[in-house]
Order: structure tokens, then sequence, then C-alpha cells
């Protein structure tokens, strides 16, 4: 193994990865596998890999930790002359937060609920150091200015549940930059935040980074949020580091086929492509294929993929890629998308909504809302977390049924709750739930999950029922072989491919998402958009699309509509919102958001 | 169709900026305070609960066959007498009436007296000493210490060995004492206690009297090894609860995402137990201990009985058996009101353990 990118060549890495493995104590299944990588001083390195992948596991091992059931069983992580593998007991304890840190996932549940965040911050020094009590009340403001928090006694008596989610994260960076560490590993550190709270935390990231002298690992399955942090990244796929490259190489021509495949379903906030997914789904730990575990996805897979396991090896410059037939140079093969089909424009707006005021008790959400959902066309209703964009959707199909005002479906009122409404009209709407995992009932079959509807609008004989269920499900892709088996054997991607077909069974004029792909992966995200489209155009389908990400609103919508605390702010054909923003607020969003182009500033870090 | 929107605003505009009423300002000063808003509304609902439990009690004990005029001369009392009893009693008034008067005797605690054997046939209500509350002090004593003794060895041992064994999961500790809590806890507690009489005093060793009957005046914790069978019958009983309950919320903790984090923050493990899991496993653990001792309150009738422990539980089969029908009521309501106050102190605790309760965002 080479020098990483980005060091010079006497310089020795601050931490060297060595066919790190990790695997399941009871069976000896492997998880992690022969995981190597350098990281120089002051870089930050992306850990990229979608759900499943193992980059989770390989963060924590970097402290010498495994969840339970796991153990590592091989390999050495070396940071600065400490091998972090090799320790035990206290000095281990004592490594894990003063030479490697960690910032969990979702700060909301890495911070003790029971305790004030004063005492948690304070812990972070006094496990590793007797300082005496104005060392330590020094040291805890001076850490808090560096995060931008306020450390007045207020502050530090307050309990995690009374910050905001970004007050939660930056408390969290402070615990992990406390004792100066060489190594900081973040672990999906910016996931649930909104784009604005995000860029300022991964700018926060990056300039702590550079003032503490900190070289960090940032794990993420988020790739414009890479782009935005990281020199140089790592992809890992099935437990096994599949390329390594600086960021700008990886992300302008990735030579692994996975690489690819990721940044080709990932959507841009700035050109409706057609997205390309990743058909298929990883591997299970201990369903591995012989050969190389990406072949059985993979587009570039020839006879001797499936023979034998490729080698991470040098490839140009620094880059390390495994694969025995990589993308080759300038081909322009890598990336390439084609533009996305419009919908043919029909006449008349299927939904209105007019003066619509809603709000729980006497709480209010949204204030006087209005627009309308062109017919044939996709609608997007953008906005932040607490904008009131799910409420608005609730109130739509009638599950929210605390509101004022009018909404109108082909030109008919509708009533309140979904229950005084008509048969026909809750025919006629239909909507898909956010999270997949809930939305399907787990006692009932696919087949009979998709069925149900039917039994409610339509008299069919269980035979013809059947027939129709299965139709639409090989429509969304999903054969005769998903059709008896329970929701719990799939996956989510599968999953939200049955909550779409039974939304369509009925066949439907108006199909409400909301933000249908945001637990989902984005070669599995980029599936979904696609079928879609597909269904917009085959079936004039009109849409409204509830999101959080202006890239999938770029992908899909032919209308946007930004939502900003239960307010419109600005309403139009998608191109006009994006590429000319009249609204500050919407500027600002697009500012925000990272772009897959990697950014000056960490380019200029390695 | 719908109403005019803009005629909510008016109304909402008046309600802000009229003085805040007197309720309006109560209710934001309760708002403030969750545990004396809740102190107080328990209350309350106690307060109802109570009167509830008091009229069930005392229409039921009025519908026993036979009455407190029957009860105390017996059966071979003549109709003349008992009549004239009846009268004296005011057993011959409306049932509202006798029931309005008991209640608003039993507001300054006067239960009426004892209809036990030793109560003067004729002049009821002379001899101070034999009025019910005054017979079930003694016997309340000897109760609470029963109860409490066996609470705290319960709850000490059940936490730490939930805590040990959540720590130890799947280890040796934790396997033998999940299968062995799982066979104690299906066993009732009858069995038990015939159980520990045999090992402990009749048929295996004899290092503990059987049957723990005491002089009257004699205070329990002067003989105290006529507290240890009873003791341990209730401990065995209670004990796997408290067990497997602080083992669940001890595990739930330490698979949290804030152990992990304490961990990777380099805590040692024992910070990581006590400190980390341990006071978020507490809200659950309280919970149960506050059952474990309503379940106690009511244990100690059987237990009582099978060892005839001078305490409430057998005053109360005593009193159920001679139909005495004033010990019945006094002592049901005693144990109403302690189940009533026992579940408002442990969702106290439970809200002092929990911030996000106790300090709304």
């Amino acid at each position: 193994m080479n020098g990483p990118a980005g060091a010079g060549p006497a310089e020795r890495p601050v931490v060297e990865v060595r066919d790190l493995s990790v695997r399941m104590i009871a069976t000896k299944t492997p998880i992690v596998s022969g995981v190597s990588f350098d990281v120089a001083e002051r870089q930050t390195m992306g850990l990229v890999g979608e759900s499943g992948s193992g980059k989770s596991t390989v963060a924590v091992a970097l402290l010498g930790f495994a969840r339970r059931g796991l153990e590592i069983c091989g390999g050495s992580v070396r940071v600065g002359d400490v091998d972090v593998l090799q320790l035990s007991g206290d000095k281990l304890r004592d490594a894990r937060g003063r030479l490697v840190s960690y910032v969990p996932q979702d700060p909301a549940a890495g911070l003790n609920p029971a305790h004030r965040i004063g005492g948690q911050l304070r812990e972070a020094f006094s496990v590793h150091e007797n300082l005496d009590k104005r060392e330590l009340e020094d040291q805890l403001a001076e850490l808090m200015r560096a995060v931008n928090l306020p450390s007045t006694k207020q502050f530090l008596r307050s309990y995690p549940h009374q910050l905001s989610g970004g007050q939660q994260q930056r408390v969290v960076i402070a615990i992990a930059f406390a004792c100066r560490p060489r190594l900081i590993v973040l672990d999906e550190p910016t996931t649930g935040l909104d784009v604005t709270t995000q860029r300022y935390i991964l700018e926060k990231i990056n300039e702590m980074a550079a003032d503490y002298g900190a070289s960090a690992v940032y794990v993420s399955h988020d790739l414009p949020a890479v782009a935005q942090v990281a020199s140089k990244t790592a992809v890992m796929y099935a437990g096994r580091i599949v390329e390594v490259a600086s960021t700008a190489k990886l992300f302008g021509e990735p030579r692994h086929p996975y690489s690819a495949g990721l940044l080709k379903a990932a959507p841009s906030a700035d050109e409706t492509n057609r997205l390309v997914g990743i058909e298929g789904r990883p591997p299970r730990p201990g369903h591995w294929p012989s050969g190389c575990s990406y072949a059985p996805r993979c587009p570039r897979a020839q006879d001797d993929c499936r023979a034998e396991e490729p080698l991470l090896g040098p490839i140009e410059g620094d880059s390390l890629v495994r694969c025995l037939h990589p993308i080759p140079l300038e081909s322009g093969a890598g990336l390439a998308l084609t533009a996305a089909p419009r919908p043919e424009p029909l006449e008349g707006t299927a939904v209105q909504v007019s003066e619509l005021i809603a709000g729980y008790g006497s709480k209010e959400i949204l204030h006087d809302v209005a627009f309308g959902v062109p017919r044939g066309e996709c609608t997007a209703i953008v906005g932040e977390s607490g904008s009131g964009k799910t409420t608005l959707a609730r109130c739509l199909v009638g599950l929210h049924s605390n509101w004022k005002g009018q909404i109108t479906l082909n030109g008919q009122p509708l009533r309140k709750g979904a229950r005084e409404r008509e048969h026909e009209q809750l025919r006629r709407m239909q909507y898909i739930f956010q999270n997949p995992f809930g939305s399907l009932n787990p006692t009932m079959t696919v087949i009979e999950n998709v069925e149900e509807p039917l039994r409610h609008f339509e008299r069919l004989s269980p035979r013809d029922r059947r027939r129709k269920a299965l139709d639409i499900l090989d429509t969304v892709h999903l054969g005769k072989d998903f059709a008896d088996i329970l929701p719990s054997s799939i996956s989510g991607g599968e999953r939200q491919r049955v909550a779409v077909a039974r939304a369509l069974v009925v066949e439907p004029e108006v199909l409400v998402c909301d933000e249908i792909t945001s637990a989902l992966d984005v070669s599995v995200q980029a599936l979904l958009i696609e079928q879609l489209r597909d269904l917009q155009l085959q079936r004039s389908l009109t849409m409204v699309f509830i999101t959080h990400n202006l890239a999938v609103v770029r992908s899909i919508a032919q209308n946007a509509i930004v939502l900003q605390t239960g307010a419109i702010v600005e309403a139009g054909p998608t191109e006009r919102v994006l590429d000319d923003p009249q609204h500050p607020y919407t500027r600002q969003l697009l500012e925000d958001l990272p772009r897959m182009e990697p950014s000056g500033q960490a380019a200029a870090v390695g | 169709m719908a109403a005019d929107p803009l005629q909510v605003a008016p109304v909402d505009a008046v309600r802000h900026t009229a003085t805040p009423s007197l309720r309006r300002r109560f209710s934001q000063a309760l708002a403030t305070r969750p545990i004396l808003s809740m102190v107080l509304s328990r209350l309350a609902l106690g307060a109802v609960t109570i009167i509830l439990i008091a009229i069930i009690v005392y229409v039921a004990t009025t519908v026993l066959p036979g009455d407190a005029a029957t009860a105390i001369l017996g059966h071979s009392a003549t109709p003349e007498r008992v009549a004239k009893l009846r009268a004296e009693l005011g057993l011959d008034k409306p049932l509202l009436t006798r029931f309005w008067h008991w209640a608003t005797n039993a507001l300054s605690l006067n239960f009426g007296n004892s209809l036990g054997e030793a109560a003067p046939a004729t002049s009821v209500g002379t001899v101070a000493s034999n009025s019910v509350t005054s017979l079930a002090s003694e016997r309340i004593e000897n109760s609470a210490v029963l109860v409490l003794v066996s609470a705290v060895i319960s709850t000490v041992l059940g936490l730490l060995m939930g805590v040990y064994a959540a720590y130890r999961r799947d280890g040796f500790f934790d396997t033998v004492g999940s299968v062995f809590s799982l066979v104690a806890s299906a066993l009732p507690e009858f069995v038990v206690a015939i159980f520990c009489v045999l090992l402990f005093s009749t048929s295996v060793f004899h290092w503990f009297p059987a049957i723990s009957v005491l002089e009257p005046g004699v205070s329990i914790l002067s003989q105290p090894e006529k507290l240890v069978l009873p003791v341990l019958a209730l401990v065995i009983v209670v004990t796997p609860y408290m067990f497997r309950m602080t083992r669940g919320a001890m595990i739930e903790a330490l698979d949290s995402d804030y152990v992990e984090f304490a961990r990777l923050k380099g805590a040692s493990t024992a910070r990581v137990a006590l400190r980390h899991a341990l006071p978020n496993a507490l809200a659950p653990i309280i919970q149960v201990v506050g059952l474990n001792l309503l379940f106690l309150a009511g244990g100690i009738v059987l237990v009582e009985t099978i060892f005839t422990y001078p305490g409430l539980g057998l005053m109360l089969v005593s009193a159920i058996n001679g139909r005495n029908v004033t010990e019945i009521q006094y002592i049901v309501i005693l144990l109403a009101v302690f189940y009533v106050l026992l579940n408002i102190v442990s969702d106290v605790c439970v809200l002092i353990v929990t911030p996000r309760r106790r300090y709304p965002r």
C-alpha cells in the first residue's frame, strides 16, 4: 500500500489502518474485511457507502470498539505512534476521546437524556485528566467559543432535549474535540439536519480540524456532504474498500463501477437528468459471493470477476481500486446521463388549495397557504423540518382534519377528514407514507397489502383482485416472487415500491408522496424516482411530492413550492425557482446545499 | 363552506390583551411546575378513588348475610334482642343515612367500634380502646415492619442482581438468575410460604418458629426471629419481578447510543454503567418498586394468615370471618389510601428522574 493522496512522500501519515477486519462473534461471519487506508496530518478522509456496507462498523473499530455481537478480529489502526487495536483496559479507555474521538450519527440519541449538557461536556475532560475546577471551566469556555455556543451557566445547565438539533450536534462536536485528539471519527454527523445547519456544521468541522490539528474520517452515505469536507474519499461495498482516491478524482472520474453507480444515482440540484439506480441489493454478511462482491449488480462484470476476488490495487497516481475491469479514463462512460423527459402538459388544475390554515390544538402550523397543482405534472413542496410540509400533505388527503380554508379536487371541494369524504374522492387521491417500515402491515403478505385498498374501493372477486394486484406489482418491477412473502423479509426500497403499488392499484389521479425517498439509499432512491417518473408519463399522474431535498425536486418535479415556517415564500416552475430564486430563503437553501463538486476549501486542506 | 379565517384573529387578539384571569394564572403556574401540578391532579383523582372504594366497601359489607347486630349477639339471640340492638346501632335507618353517618365520622378518623367478641353487648361505644382505629394501630405497625423490611431487602437484592445480570448479559449469573427468577415468579406466595416453613422450621431445619404469634402489646421488633420466615416468603415472591425489570431496563439503557458515546468518550465501564445507564433505567425501576410495594400490601393477607402474623392482613381475614363490618371497612379504606399515596409517590419519583418530562422545551 502506497502513501496516501495529498501527503508528502517523506511524511508518515498520522493514521494508518491496515487489514482491519471485524466479524460476528457467534458465527465468525465477516462484516468488514481487510480495510486499509491512510489519513495524513490535518487531512479529512471521506468513507462512503450505503447501508450495510460496514462503514459504521469501521468507524467505531477505529476506536478499538465493536458493537454487540461483533469483534475486531485482525489488522491494525496506528494513530501517531500507537496501535489502537493493541491497547486494552485503561490504556484503551484513555485512548478513546484523547487519541481518537468519535462524533455519533444522531446527537439527540448520543447525548444522555438524564444529564445536563454541562456535565456531559466536563466529563469529556474529566475522564482523561484531573483538572482543577478553574482550569476545567477555562478549557470548557474556550471549547464552547470554538463551536459558537454560549458557555453561560444557564446554557450548560440545560438538558439535551432543550437544545435544537444543530446545538446538540455542536455539543457533541465540542465533546469530540475536547482533548485535542489526533483523529476524529465522524459517523454521519449531519444526517437529519437542515441544509443550513448542515453546511454550518460541515464548515465548523473543517475549521476545527484545522485549528486543532486533527485528522478526520468522515463516514457518510451523503456524497455531496463528503465532497464538501473530504480531500480524499474511500468507497466501501460489502465490508471492503473498493476505491480510494482524492475526492476530486473520485467524484470526477470514478474508476470502480460501484463508485460510478453511486454518483449516477445521486440527483443533482442543477440538472434534470434521468437517474441511474443500481438494481439488486448488496450481499448480506455471510452471503458474500465468491469473486468480486459487486459483480452480481455490475454492468461491466465479466466471467473472471465472478471467479476471483480482485485486490485493492494502485491505478494512476495515488488512487487505489478493487476491480479487474475498472472504467477506463476519459472514456466518458463513467458519469454520462441523459436528460429526463418532461410529461405532456394537460389542461387544468387537479388540486386547488386556498386560504388553508391548519394547526395542532391552538398552535397554528400553516398560515394562509394557497396553491394549485397542475394536472399531469409533479409539484414539489420543499421545506425544512418544521416548515409544515407534512401537515400540508396530511390536510390534502384528510389525515389531518384541524384546518380551515378550501381544498378542491377536480373543482369539487373536499371535506376536512378522510372519513367525511366521498368514496370516489378518496380513491382519486392516494397517499404514500415516508416510512416504508411502518406503513405496510407486517402481518399481511405483500400482495395482501396491495389488495387492501381494492377491498375498500372496488367490488371484485378474490381472483380478479389478486390478478389486479399482481399486475400492479409488475408495474413497479416487483414480480410474482414478492407476492406471497411478508414485508419484513424485503428491503426498504422494495417496501417503498410495494407502498407505491398499493397506492396505484386503485388507479388514482393524484399521488401525494410524503418524503418517500428519505429513508432510502441513493441507489435505491434513484430507482424509485425513475419509476415514479415513468408512471407519471404512462398514466398522466398528478403528483404532490413532499421533500426537503432540492436535488430531488430538480430531478422529478415540474413545479416547486417553497415552504418556510408554514407559509409559501416562493412558487413556480422548477427551473425558474431553482435557477432564478426570488426569495432570500430559497437563495439561502440553494447556497447551503452541498454540491457534488469538491469545494475549494476541502481541496486546499488536503 | 369554510368559516372566514379572518374571524379567528380578532377573537385571539382580545383574549391576549385582556388581563389574565385568576384561572389562567393558576394554570400557567401549574404548567411551569410539573411536579406540583401532577401531585394536585393525582390527589384529586385519588380522593375520587377513595370515595368510590368507600361506597363499594360500605355497600358490600351491608349486603353480607347477617349484620352487626347478629354478629355481636350470635345466632342464639332472640329476635327481640336483635331488633333492640339494631335500633341502638341505627341499623334500622335507610342505607343512605347510615352511609352518610359513617362517611362523615370516617373523615374525622372515627371508624366506629369493633364488633368483635370483646365488645360489650349493650352499651356500644363506652370502651375507648375498642374503637377499630386503636385496635388496628398495633397491627398497622406490625404490617408496616413486615412490608418495609421485605421491600428494602427485595429492592436492594433485585436492583443489584438486575444491574449485574444486565452488565454481564448472557453470562453465567444472568442465565442462572433468569431461570430462577422465572421459576420463583411462577410460584404463588402461599406455596412459597409453606415451602419456607417446611424447609426452615418443621421438616429439614429447625431454625425459626413456624408461626409468628405475638402477645398483644409486644413489638415484633423485640422478637425479630418471628419476622424471618414471613419476610423470606415475601422476598422470594417479589424479588424476581424486581430483578427482571431492572435487568430489562438496564439492558435497554446499555444498548443505547448515549452509552456507546460515553464508552467512546473514554468513560470507564463502572462509570458507563452507573452514571450513564442506571439513571435512565431508574424510571421503569421506580415504577416496578411502586408496583411491588402495592403487591406486598396485598400479599401480606396470605402470608400473615399462613404464619398467623399479627398484622393487618390477618386482622382483615378474621374480620371477614367474623363479619366484623367496621373492621373490614377501616382496613380496606386504609389499604386504599396506601395504594393512592404510593402511586403518587412513585409517579413523582419517576418525574424527578426524567428531565425530559420535568423541563419542557
